[in-house]
């Protein structure tokens, strides 16, 4: 019955390790599905409150960093770039090339969480973290510049978006962070090569949505009013 | 079908994933399907139970018109942990978790599901939620409703709405692990020649409930997370005080919630479709109507939600549009139905205990369905909304329908599950019994409602009385009728008859190895040759799932050697 020797990353319910690829790949596919209706119910709500009050959510727009939103979409495109080298170094069973993508690739990740907190200093030193979220500290908009027909609570709506989309999005960017840690360790131990790297893979297909949400939030919550201010 | 050759059988082969390890230890760190849906069976037989034991107590209060037996905030508690822990803990995971879990590898001839090790941790999850839900029912309960409008639940309600409400979240990710397990199972780990339309109907309803569950649980999952925020941070997206819209809660929560009706009764309609076929024995009528239309439910059941605003402040365009789709949903369970129906005519059936329940679906199912119809119609809705028509409706679905199919289906595969036969008198007794008990306690509540009688109160009218009587004292023979089956499963473990492979004598692959399965399902690969629900020639299907005589040893007897 037993043909060749298997490898030893292969599950015993597997026949083989091209189907437990198959199956590991469309897993995260899968998984990323899931991931796209969960945001979708927070793009919803953008979507419908900023219809509702556009100028108030342009003048809350505005109020964001422009510099450090733009530094931060750099800084995760290029990670993307990095996860990408980190795939291939894999498939062509470079080792060296693995570890040093994987951890150029950590880094831009950390880096983005670290500027993602001096921007949300920021906003608490501004009083603009709404509701009852710093206890003692509430919600105040007037050092936010409103434009004509802006209604102070719902400046307060847009931070509340504002902060639940980009805390989703740094939440996952922390399980990223975790995530490609282990892989880093396990390339390290040399555990990839162009036979078994599936999980290098999937992380990657991870990473890669996480970016692409971002890519999404910047332009919605950084640009959207821009014009509208002189 | 040729017929396949018997051979020696291993020692190994008495082996089967029961006996395979002893100890708690085996149990709780199992990434063997099989014993998984063992322990997702046994924590929703007792969270079914604890709701049973709220519905008693709805029904013991609305004995007499008057609020006697629970105050009106009680009242208002009982009815919403009823509703949480049978919607949430009970149905959405019963079928799948269970029967799908123990069977979706062994009908298509794999070893496990795709990631053993996440079945796993969709039980632990699933247990995780369920702790934190039962400690917000403890620590003093929740009165919103399943349905958590806002701005109650967000700013009025004084109780455990964010424990509630974080069980529910947490659990939520079991149920979409298991849709991702079955979903890359199918696709991925089907025997060779397992073509996709040679999979039972089983598995096509599993598929759909899967994309069901991975396409709107992550909603309702990150609902609930906004609603417990608003409530513990008073943030609003719901809260009319910063421009926020409660109605945007009910739109996210019933985008979740009817395709939710579905995962509850898609995985029933398959165990149905099984029963159907096999015991009329013949191949299933219109086999890829089937199961199409159980991808067409998946796919339009995401489209009819706003059936639940028709007076909630929905405009009435959008309302005729929906009222228009929800029509159109009913068609692909119209179709199920006239096919089962089909090929019931001219079938050599069986009333065995499993039909009896596959019979009784239809029927209920059918009631269930057509009253739904005149919820859709935005006339007639506007007059029974809230009212015990609308229950009435929905339990001729959840119970009549779903419950239904999960107990016809646990006893069809109870040989196999268990190694054991159940007592067949018992059985069709039972199967009576919750046929009665169920009629008697929900028709009268169609009367009720449509005359006004409202919903979500402990007292009501004194002219209302007479149908609560009725529908009281169904209820106490339906709970008689589903303590039966429970007892005398139990007992069956112990002292049931053995079972051979094949009890029922079909063609399906799970009936083609031992009862119990060895840990690996099969013992050698199938491969299949033979299309679904295929019914040999008697002799040919004498032999399958028959051993050496004398020994109540069995194994699979067919594969690639
Ligand atoms: C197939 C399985 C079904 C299940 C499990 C189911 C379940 C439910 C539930 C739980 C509710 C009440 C929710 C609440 O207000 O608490 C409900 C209401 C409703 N159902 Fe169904 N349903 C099913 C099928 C259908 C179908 C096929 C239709 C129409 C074609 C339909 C139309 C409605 C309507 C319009 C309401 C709202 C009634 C109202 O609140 O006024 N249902 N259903
Ligand atoms: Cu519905």
């Amino acid at each position: 019955m037993e043909h060749k020797a298997s490898h030893p990353a292969l599950q015993h319910h597997f026949e083989n390790l091209e189907q437990q690829r198959e199956a590991g790949t469309l897993g995260m596919w899968v998984f990323l599905v899931t991931e796209i209706m969960f945001f979708g119910g927070m793009f919803l709500a953008y979507t419908l409150y900023r219809t509702k009050y556009p100028q108030a959510f342009a003048s809350a727009s505005n109020h964001l960093s422009l510099p450090l939103g733009t530094i931060n979409t750099g800084v995760l495109i290029l990670s993307s770039f990095t996860m990408a080298l980190a795939v291939y170094s894999a498939q062509t069973g470079k080792r060296r090339g693995q570890i040093v993508c994987l951890a150029l690739t950590l880094l831009l990740g950390l880096t983005f969480l670290g500027i993602k907190a001096i921007e949300y200093h920021d906003k608490y030193v501004d009083h603009l973290i709404p509701g009852r979220l710093i206890p003692g500290r509430p919600f105040d908009a007037s050092g936010v510049h409103l434009l004509p027909g802006a209604a102070k609570q719902n400046v307060e709506m847009f931070y509340w978006i504002y902060f639940a989309m980009t805390g989703m999005h740094a939440v996952h960017m922390i399980i990223g962070v975790g995530l490609l840690s282990v892989i880093l360790y396990f390339a390290a131990r040399g555990r990839y090569g162009p036979e078994y790297h599936n999980p290098v893979e999937i992380s990657g297909l991870y990473w890669h949505f996480v970016d692409i949400i971002w890519i999404f939030l910047f332009p919605l919550l950084y640009l959207l009013g821009r014009h509208l201010e002189h | 079908m040729k017929a396949p050759e018997t051979f020696e059988i291993p020692a190994a082969a008495r082996v089967n994933y029961i006996n395979a390890q002893y100890g708690l230890k085996s149990w709780l760190l199992t990434k063997d399907h099989k014993r998984i849906a063992l322990l997702y069976l046994g924590s929703i037989t007792f969270f079914f139970f604890i709701g049973g034991l709220y519905a008693m107590m709805i029904r013991l209060e609305l004995l007499t018109p008057q609020g006697d037996f629970l105050s009106s905030t009680t009242y208002n508690k009982v009815f919403t942990q009823h509703g949480i822990i049978m919607v949430f803990f009970f149905l959405i995971p019963s079928i799948p978790a269970t029967l799908g879990n123990f069977l979706v590898p062994m009908m298509i001839g794999a070893k496990d599901l795709a990631f053993p090790r996440i079945n796993l941790l969709s039980w632990y999850i699933y247990l995780l939620g369920g702790v934190i839900t039962i400690y917000a029912l403890l620590a003093g309960g929740v009165d919103t409703g399943w349905t958590f409008y806002a701005p109650y639940s967000t700013t009025f309600s004084n109780s455990y709405v964010i424990a509630a409400g974080l069980g529910i979240f947490i659990s939520g990710f079991s149920s979409i692990l298991t849709g991702l397990n079955f979903i890359v199972t199918i696709h991925t780990m089907r025997a060779p020649g397992m073509t996709w339309f040679r999979l039972p109907l089983f598995i096509w309803a599993h598929y759909a409930t899967s994309l069901v569950m991975i396409l709107g649980t992550p909603v309702i999952a990150i609902t609930i997370l906004l609603l417990a925020f608003e409530r513990l941070a008073h943030v609003g997206i719901f809260d009319p005080a910063v421009g926020g819209d409660p109605v945007l809660f009910q739109h996210l929560f019933w985008f979740y919630s009817h395709p939710a009706v579905y995962i509850m009764v898609l995985p029933s309609m398959g165990v149905v479709s099984e029963l159907i076929a096999n015991f009329s024995r013949k191949n299933i009528f219109g086999y890829k109507f089937v199961a199409f239309s159980s991808l067409a439910i998946a796919v339009f059941g995401f489209l009819v939600w706003g059936h639940h605003l028709f007076v909630a402040s929905q405009s009435v365009y959008a309302g005729m549009i929906f009222s228009f789709l929800s029509f159109a949903v009913a068609i692909p369970s119209a179709i199920k139905v006239f096919n089962w129906t089909a090929t019931l005519y001219k079938g050599s059936i069986s009333f065995d205990t499993p039909m009896l329940y596959a019979l009784g679906f239809i029927g209920l199912f059918t009631i269930g369905g057509m009253t739904g119809l005149f919820l859709a119609s935005l006339a007639i809705d506007v007059h029974v909304s809230d009212t015990y028509f609308v229950v009435a409706h929905f339990h001729y679905i959840m119970v009549g329908g779903a419950l239904l199919g999960y107990l016809g289906g646990l006893h069809y595969w109870w040989p196999k599950i268990s190694g054991r036969m159940y007592p067949e008198g018992w059985g069709r007794f039972s199967a009576l019994v919750v046929f009665v008990g169920f009629n008697l306690t929900f028709l009268p509540q169609f009367v009720a409602g449509y005359l006004g009688m409202p919903r979500r109160y402990h007292a009501y009218p004194p002219e209302f009385q007479v149908f609560n009587v009725l529908s009281s004292a169904g209820a106490s023979i339906l709970g008689v009728g589903l303590l039966i089956p429970l007892i005398y499963l139990v007992w069956s473990m112990r002292y049931g008859k053995r079972a051979e492979a094949n009890p029922w004598h079909l063609p399906g692959l799970e009936w083609r190895t031992a009862s119990p399965p060895p840990t690996e399902n099969f013992l050698i690969t199938p491969v299949v040759t033979w299309e679904a629900y295929e019914f040999a020639p008697p002799e040919e299907m004498q032999v399958i799932g028959k051993f050496r005589e004398g020994t109540d040893l069995d194994a699979p007897i067919i594969g690639k050697s």
